[in-house]
């Protein structure tokens, strides 16, 4: 009994449960036929959303007003550099992977620069470089569309043990995370930034040097879920980051971060990642056009929203 | 002569606009006629609109990311509903207003991060606007048509509109004592709920005012390109956030300038027109206008320093 309550208030079960509820009824409108298949295009397609949910998480836990709105140019630019050095050759795996790590190691500090030296508010900060890094995408983007490496793409695209390989390396990444935010003084930092900035300087937490931390995480995180993008769908396209930018804050959001900053969440992240791409495919299950997804996608974020958020002002 | 923070606050943006305005006749002497500047500022009247409704949700500590998606959604309608039976179109936007007061509400009630809210809604403006328009088309009214082609003597219809709007919210928000209640509560929620106002009210009433604004965006949008879609203002989420900052605005604590959002919201459109006189190539325009939010930020810095190297004399 104690054990079940002390699960109700973890704010992650929410997502967890409207996840279950979801491929239920999908999997029930199909006569669980679908179930395995189902499972695994969400697993792999959630890793995606994981990736870069968990760089936005520790972003938006430094506080109010901290958001990296560069995260799908960082995606772009990353898939697109990275297949372009690899140019189909298997010896190059590495060394794309390492030019994307790299790239994201150069954006977060550009975005971090902005912020700190012009003193401006992250959002407009990241928006800045984001257009700066996605001409260069649209620049080095020219040409033919490259495809990936044949070992990397069968890697991304096949299955260990049933659980899509994507889904392992979102695992361990997120794995990292929690003992990163949880086990580390530098998650101890940035929560105790996110809960009073001011009161984080007087105790002598290096503010500066952890945010331009986090800023650098969050942007390599999103090159690498760019590198393992591109490899998965067989080239880099100009909008393939696109939809992660909505995506990066809403299954943060939903997984039960709390947008004020302070407090983050892991587990959460992945139930709310299972959960949006469930949605989408109970919709298409269920025939609904464009339109009608998009609204009910719309209305499902805000009663998920409703939902626990008035769990989270009860604690 | 002592110079108020607020007129201070409006100088920075107001120096921006008029460097970038320089550069561009000195670059293109020909645009410094009546046909120049209206084509220049074109585009500038549904941007300034969202603008201002962007920065009225940001003077009451929120941040609207549904923008983009409820402008395209009016835009959508004023081609379709609005030009074919206008009372139908009128009870749509009416009901969207209403849609706007609830959202307010709910996100008060609640206490709900308004940015999650409002990217749930955007979701289902889009949705809206694709059923209604699933390819681009539509018509514009006549009247819409004829208001943002007419030709005003002397000065171009996009500056008058502009300073018009400029003048209205400066009135409504500056002046008005709704405004001062508005700013509050950005400012300290907890004292104007003291002195006895019904907040809830008050910020029902600044998202339906927010999402009058935004209607009268997609209205005059859809006036000067004579049809719509669906995806045809997703930009302006963006772009109306970056319109405020520039023009002085703060994200926290009711600090807003409607006339600095305007010239914030005309900058902007500027820089798209300075790109393409400088002639850079497509790969590098949306490059350059982030380059160019970057440069005109450093410069408000910049003068924000001066400002107070004075102050410390």
């Amino acid at each position: 009994m104690t054990a079940a309550r002390l699960l109700f208030t973890k704010p992650w079960i929410w997502s967890f449960a409207a996840t279950v509820i979801v491929w239920v009824v999908t999997v029930l409108f199909t006569g669980g036929a679908s179930s395995l298949g189902l499972s695994q295009a969400a697993l792999t397609f959630a890793a995606f959303s994981v990736i870069v949910g968990i760089g936005q998480m520790f972003v938006i836990t430094l506080g109010p007003g901290n958001i990296d709105l560069s995260v799908p140019a960082t995606m772009t630019l990353s898939g697109t550099l990275a297949l372009k050095l690899m140019d189909v050759q298997d010896g190059m795996i590495l060394v794309g992977l390492l030019t994307s790590i790299l790239l994201g190691f150069a954006i977060g500090i550009g975005n971090y620069a902005l912020i700190k030296l012009l003193r401006i508010p992250p959002i407009i900060a990241t928006l800045s470089i984001s257009f700066i890094v996605q001409s260069t995408a649209i620049w080095a983007n020219r040409g033919l569309r490259i495809k990936p490496p044949e070992v990397l793409a069968s890697f991304t695209t096949s299955s260990l043990f049933g659980i899509p390989n994507i889904a392992i390396v979102a695992l361990i990444l997120s794995v990292v995370a929690w003992v990163l935010l949880k086990k580390t003084i530098y998650g101890r930092w940035i929560s105790a930034i996110g809960q009073s900035t001011f009161a984080a300087r007087m105790t002598g937490i290096p503010v500066d040097g952890t945010r331009l931390v986090t800023y650098i995480l969050c942007a390599v995180l999103a090159s690498i879920c760019g590198y393992l993008l591109a490899s998965f769908s067989g080239g880099a396209a100009l909008n393939m980051g696109s939809e992660y930018l909505l995506m990066s804050i809403a299954v943060v959001v939903i997984g039960g971060t709390a947008v004020a900053g302070g407090n983050s969440n892991i587990p959460g992240i992945w139930g709310a990642s299972l959960f949006m791409f469930l949605v989408v495919s109970m919709l298409n299950t269920y025939g609904f056009g464009a339109g009608f997804r998009l609204i009910l996608t719309g209305l499902i974020i805000i009663a998920v929203i409703l939902v626990a958020g008035g769990r989270q002002s009860n604690r | 002569m002592k110079i108020s923070s607020g007129t201070i606050r409006l100088i920075i943006p107001a120096a921006s606009l008029a460097l970038l305005l320089a550069a561009v006749f000195y670059m293109q002497p020909r645009a410094m006629s009546y046909t120049g500047l209206n084509l220049l500022f074109n585009l500038a009247v549904p941007i300034a609109l969202a603008t201002v409704a962007q920065m009225l949700i940001m003077a009451v500590n929120d941040l609207d990311l549904s923008m983009g998606a409820f402008v395209s959604f009016c835009a959508c309608v004023t081609a379709t509903f609005l030009q074919a039976s206008p009372a139908i179109g009128v009870l749509i936007f009416l009901g969207a207003i209403a849609a706007y007061a609830v959202i307010g509400v709910v996100i008060h009630v609640r206490e709900l991060p308004s940015i999650v809210v409002t990217l749930g809604m955007s979701f289902v403006w889009g949705g809206l606007a694709v059923l209604m328009l699933p390819s681009p088309g539509g018509e514009a009214p006549i009247w819409a048509r004829w208001l943002m082609t007419s030709r005003p003597p002397f000065v171009p219809m996009a500056i008058v509109a502009s300073i018009v709007i400029a003048a209205v919210t400066h009135f409504v928000i500056m002046r008005s004592s709704v405004g001062v209640l508005i700013r509050g509560i950005g400012g300290n929620v907890r004292s104007v709920e003291r002195a006895g106002w019904s907040v809830i009210r008050i910020r029902a009433g600044t998202y339906a005012l927010a999402g009058f604004f935004a209607v009268l965006s997609g209205i005059t949008l859809v006036g000067l390109t004579t049809s719509a879609d669906a995806n045809i203002a997703l930009r302006y989420t963006l772009l109306s956030i970056a319109g405020v900052i520039l023009g002085g605005g703060e994200f926290v604590g009711g600090k807003v300038s409607p006339i600095g959002a305007v010239i914030g919201a005309l900058t902007l459109t500027l820089a798209g027109s300075f790109l393409s006189f400088m002639r850079i190539s497509p790969d590098w325009q949306i490059g350059a206008q982030g380059a160019i939010l970057i440069v005109v930020l450093a410069l408000r810095l910049f003068l924000n320093r001066l400002e107070k190297r004075e102050k410390g004399r």
